[in-house]
């Protein structure tokens, strides 16, 4: 399974969908938003993103990520729109036939998440807002 | 050629809109529209990175455009 929603991410339905006969792990990375950055207090964030290339982004990540280790399933879920604090922008899960491999796949599908798809972050604050890393 | 870019993220809000219209010589390269952008919205040229899609697909610096593509400016991304 791999989207965007406008809608909470439903954390179970990711899980579900990689479960497999085949696998003996299946990996969780749950993003949430936190309530501060630095020192500042964050209010809330938005999410944009250009959909369509979004998801081919994500596709490559599941295909790569499917190359480098014996992948059974795996899904990338990523939330667009205004989100609270406590608020889940980003659910992956990978299920595999032994652990490490579970392990190391989730961990370079957010990693590379990070750095290619076309997602933004905007942060808002009680006195001001900031979109994520534009600045060096 | 006339091109017209869409942004999203910090570069919309930088050039006040989500799309932009601007005059390249027919041929123009990736770099030559980077320049450009930087000359008109200096702004542009403090961001960590701008990187750009033709067809959603990345595309480098000497990627030749045509005024027949949907072209794509991506400001640093933050998913996650």
């Amino acid at each position: 399974m791999i989207k965007l929603t406008k809608d909470p991410i439903q954390v179970d339905e990711v899980i579900n969908s990689v479960y497999d006969d085949g696998a003996g792990a299946v990996d969780v990375f749950i993003g949430s938003v936190r309530n501060k950055t630095e020192k500042k207090k964050v209010v809330k964030l938005i999410f944009e993103a250009y959909e369509k290339m979004a998801i081919s982004e994500m596709e490559k990540i599941a295909k790569k990520t499917m190359e480098k280790w014996p992948v059974c399933k795996l899904s990338i879920v990523h939330r667009i729109g205004t989100l609270n604090l406590g608020e889940l922008p980003v659910v992956i899960a990978v299920s595999t036939p032994h652990r490490s491999d579970a392990f190391a796949a989730c961990r370079f599908i957010i990693d590379t998440l990070k750095e290619t798809v076309p997602i933004w972050k905007k942060e808002i604050f009680e006195d001001g807002e900031v979109w994520v890393a534009a600045h060096p | 050629m006339e091109l017209q870019v869409i942004m999203f993220g910090i570069a919309r809000d930088i050039v006040g809109d989500s799309k932009l219209k601007l005059e390249l010589d027919e041929g123009a390269s990736v770099g030559a529209l980077k320049k450009h952008l930087i000359d008109g919205y200096p702004e542009m040229g403090r961001l960590k990175s701008i990187s750009f899609a033709v067809n959603t697909e990345y595309v480098d610096d000497n990627y030749q455009l045509s005024d027949k593509e949907e072209i794509i400016i991506i400001p640093p991304v933050s998913g996650g």
